[in-house]
C-alpha cells in the first residue's frame, strides 16, 4: 500500500487539506474508489475505510493481480466533515457539482480540478454516492447513462439492484458524469446510509467492490458472486408521496415487500397525535428507498418502491 | 395582496408567495404586463428595495400607469426569513429546480406555480443580488441563445454592463431560462452585494424598469435619463477573473467600477497573524472593474475581481 497526498490546499487559520489516497498494486489504473465529496458522507468515508482494511489484507497476502493498481480517495472534502457541513465551509459550494474543475477557477472547481486530473484516467471508477434527498436506501449500484456505461460491468458488484437514469443538466458536472466523458467507466454505490453509520450496508459496499475487483481480474480473490442483479429504471420506480405537511411514522423497512393497498405509514398531527393520512402502497413492490426525516412537507417523497412484482401485478388485472 | 401559492408545513404555517398586482386607473382589459422578481435566494436582498420603491412611484402617479405591474418581492420566503441562500430543509438552490412540477415536492410544486403565474407577462425582470462575497455592479446577464431579443431590452434598462455570456448546461434550471423558453422574455439583473442594500444602485434600477415600460407603452410619466450600457459577448474573451492566489485576507486597494491600467495595483491578500502580504494583485488587463471582493476572508481560488477588458476611453 501506497499512501500519497493527491492535492493539498493550504487555509488560512486552519489546517491544510490533503486529500489522501491509498494506492494497492503497481501498474495500469484500474480502478478508483471515492468516498465522501460532501461532508455529512460518514456512511461513505466509513465504507472506504472497510476496503482500505481489507485491501491491505489482499495485497499482503499477494492477491492483487500483477499490472493491476487500485485508487481508494476515502474523503475529497475533509474540511467540511470536519465541521459537520454538507457543502463548502465558506461558500456553500458542492465538490460534486463542480467537476471537471478548474484549476485557475474558484475554490471548489480547483479542488475538484485537482483530484479529476489525478483520477481521470481509470480504467473503472467507483463512487461511494448520497441521494439529495435524505434517506436509507436498499444497496444498489446507480449509473447515469452515458455511450461509455455498461450494465454487464455493473452486475459485477453482484448487488441485488442496478439503477440506470438518464442524466439531467444538474448531472454534467459530477464526478461520476465527468468520468464518464473522459472514458472511465463509473458507477455510484449507496448503501443505507449518509450522515449516520450502517456497519452492515458497509461491509456490503465493501463487498460488492471486491466482487467487481474480483470480476473484472483486478483481483485474485474469490467469493460469493452476490445477486445476479435486477436492473430498474429510476423513473419506473413508485414515487410515494405524502399528500399532506406533518409528523412522518413509517409503518415499514428499507428491504421489505409490501403489498398493494398495505398501509405503509401515517401522517400524524403533530398538535393532536391524530392520524392525518394512511399512506398506502399503490402496488406490490420492495420498499427500496424511505425518506428519514420525521418532519415532512406536502407532496414530499416518503418511499420508492420497485417494479418487481408486475407478474403479479398483470395476474391480478387479468383476474378483474 | 394575491397568492400565487401556497403550501402548509408541517406545523400550523402556511408558506405563501405573494405578489402585488398594480393595475391602470382605467384598465381597457389589452394592457402588457410586466413582472418583478426577487428574492429567489434568501440572502439577496438589493430586489427588496427595488420592490418598494417601485411600488411607491407608480402608487404615488397612477394616472400614469397604462400596464399591468405585478411585483414578487419573495420568491423563497422562508429562505429570506431565516437569512438562507436556498430552500431551507431542502438544502436546494431554488435557482436549479425550475420549471418545477405540479405534482412534484414542494419545492418543485413553488416553482411550477411561479412560472405559471409569470407565464405571458410582456418582460420579467428577475433581480438577483450577487452574494456576500461580491459586488457587482448593475449589469445584465443574458444567455447567447436569447441575446437577439433581450440584449434590446436590456439597454433600456439603465444598467451599466450587459454580459452574454454563453449557454451552460447547468443553468437550464434557471428561473429565467425556463420562462424565456416558454416565450416570456426575462431579464437576469446582477446588481450590489448579498445581504445588503446599496440605494444608488436601487434607484438607478428603478428608473430602468420605468423606462423600460415607457419604452413599452406602459407608463406615461416622466423618467429619468438612462445610462448607455456596456454590452460584453463572451467571443470577444473581454472578462478577466482574478482568483486568490492563496488564502488570506483581502484588503481592497481599489474602487468598484474603477477603470484600471495594465498591472495596476487592486488589492492585497495579506496574512494577519505574520503581517505579511501574501499576494499583491494588480489588473492583467487595461479595463473596467466591475466585479469587486466584499468579503475579506478568501480561500485560495475565491473570486476578487472581474475585470471587463477595454482599450477604449470608458
Amino acid at each position: 500500500m501506497k499512501k500519497t497526498i493527491l492535492y493539498e490546499m493550504k487555509n488560512l487559520y486552519r489546517d491544510d487539506m490533503r486529500v489522501t489516497g491509498y494506492q494497492f498494486g503497481e501498474g495500469e489504473k484500474s480502478v478508483c474508489v471515492v468516498g465522501s465529496t460532501r461532508g455529512n458522507e460518514i456512511q461513505q468515508l466509513f465504507t472506504c475505510g472497510l476496503l482500505v482494511k481489507t485491501l491491505k489484507k489482499i495485497e499482503k497476502a499477494g492477491l492483487i493481480n500483477d499490472g493491476k493498481s487500485i485508487m481508494v480517495i476515502p474523503s475529497i472534502n475533509t474540511s467540511s466533515m470536519n465541521i459537520e457541513k454538507r457543502f463548502w465551509p465558506t461558500d456553500n459550494t458542492d465538490i460534486n457539482r463542480m467537476f471537471p474543475g478548474y484549476a485557475l477557477g474558484e475554490t471548489t472547481q480547483r479542488i475538484a480540478g485537482g483530484v479529476f486530473e489525478k483520477i481521470n484516467d481509470y480504467k473503472y471508477g467507483i463512487q461511494f454516492a448520497s441521494f439529495f434527498m435524505s434517506g436509507r436506501f436498499l444497496p444498489h449500484v446507480r449509473m447515469m447513462m452515458t455511450e461509455n456505461t455498461s450494465i454487464e460491468d455493473a452486475k459485477k458488484f453482484g448487488l441485488q439492484y442496478i439503477v440506470k437514469r438518464n442524466p439531467r443538466p444538474f448531472d454534467t458536472t459530477t464526478l461520476n458524469y465527468n468520468w464518464q466523458v473522459w472514458g472511465t467507466k463509473a458507477f455510484s454505490v449507496y448503501t443505507h446510509e449518509t450522515a449516520n453509520l450502517d456497519e452492515n450496508s458497509a461491509m456490503i459496499g465493501v463487498y460488492a467492490v471486491l466482487n467487481f475487483l474480483s470480476q473484472t481480474g483486478i483481483i485474485n480473490y474469490s467469493m460469493h458472486r452476490g445477486y445476479n442483479s435486477s436492473v430498474i429504471n429510476a423513473d419506473e420506480m413508485y414515487d410515494i408521496q405524502t399528500p399532506i405537511a406533518g409528523i412522518f411514522q413509517p409503518l415499514c423497512e428499507v428491504g421489505d415487500s409490501v403489498s398493494k393497498g398495505q398501509v405503509i405509514s401515517k401522517i400524524i398531527d403533530p398538535y393532536e397525535g391524530k392520524t392525518l393520512a394512511e399512506i398506502k402502497a399503490p402496488e406490490y413492490g420492495n420498499v427500496f428507498f424511505m425518506n428519514n426525516k420525521q418532519l415532512v412537507y406536502t407532496n414530499q417523497i416518503l418511499f420508492k418502491l420497485t417494479d418487481d412484482y408486475t407478474i403479479i401485478r398483470k395476474a391480478e388485472n387479468s383476474e378483474q | 395582496m394575491i397568492k400565487v401559492a401556497s403550501v402548509n408545513l408541517p406545523i400550523d404555517e402556511e408558506l405563501v408567495i405573494k405578489k402585488e398586482r398594480i393595475v391602470p386607473l382605467n384598465p381597457t382589459g389589452n394592457e402588457k404586463r410586466i413582472s418583478i422578481v426577487t428574492g429567489t435566494h434568501g440572502d439577496e436582498l438589493e430586489g427588496q428595495y427595488i420592490c418598494y420603491e417601485l411600488n411607491r412611484r407608480i402608487k404615488n402617479n397612477p394616472e400614469c400607469l397604462k400596464g399591468i405591474v405585478d411585483i414578487y418581492p419573495a420568491l423563497n420566503p422562508l429562505g429570506i426569513d431565516s437569512i438562507t441562500r436556498g430552500i431551507p430543509a431542502f438544502d436546494l438552490d431554488m435557482n436549479r429546480i425550475f420549471p418545477g412540477s405540479e405534482n412534484g415536492i414542494m419545492a418543485d410544486y413553488l416553482a411550477h406555480k411561479i412560472v405559471e403565474d409569470i407565464k405571458g407577462s410582456a418582460l420579467c425582470v428577475d433581480i438577483h443580488a450577487s452574494n456576500i462575497f461580491l459586488m457587482e455592479i448593475p449589469q445584465i446577464r443574458i444567455n447567447e441563445l436569447t441575446k437577439d431579443e433581450l440584449v434590446p431590452l436590456a439597454k433600456m434598462m439603465n444598467v451599466n454592463f450587459i454580459w452574454v455570456h454563453s449557454a451552460a448546461t447547468v443553468l437550464e434550471s434557471t428561473l429565467a431560462y425556463s420562462l424565456n423558453d416558454i416565450g416570456t422574455p426575462t431579464l437576469v439583473v446582477e446588481m450590489g452585494v448579498g445581504m445588503r442594500i446599496t440605494k444608488s444602485y436601487g434607484n438607478q434600477l428603478v428608473d430602468g424598469i420605468l423606462n423600460t415600460m415607457k419604452e413599452l407603452g406602459m407608463w406615461t410619466g416622466e423618467v429619468n435619463k438612462v445610462c448607455e450600457s456596456i454590452v460584453s459577448y463572451d467571443e470577444d474573451f473581454e472578462v478577466n477573473f482574478i482568483n486568490a492566489s492563496s488564502a488570506g485576507v483581502f484588503i481592497p486597494a481599489t474602487k468598484h467600477w474603477g477603470k484600471l491600467k495594465k498591472g495596476d495595483y487592486v488589492g492585497d491578500i495579506v496574512d494577519p497573524l505574520t503581517g505579511e502580504i501574501l499576494d499583491k494583485i494588480t489588473s492583467p488587463c487595461d479595463g473596467i472593474l466591475f466585479t469587486l471582493r466584499e468579503y475579506p476572508i478568501c480561500d485560495e481560488g475565491s473570486l476578487i475581481a472581474r475585470i471587463l477588458e477595454r482599450d477604449d476611453e470608458i
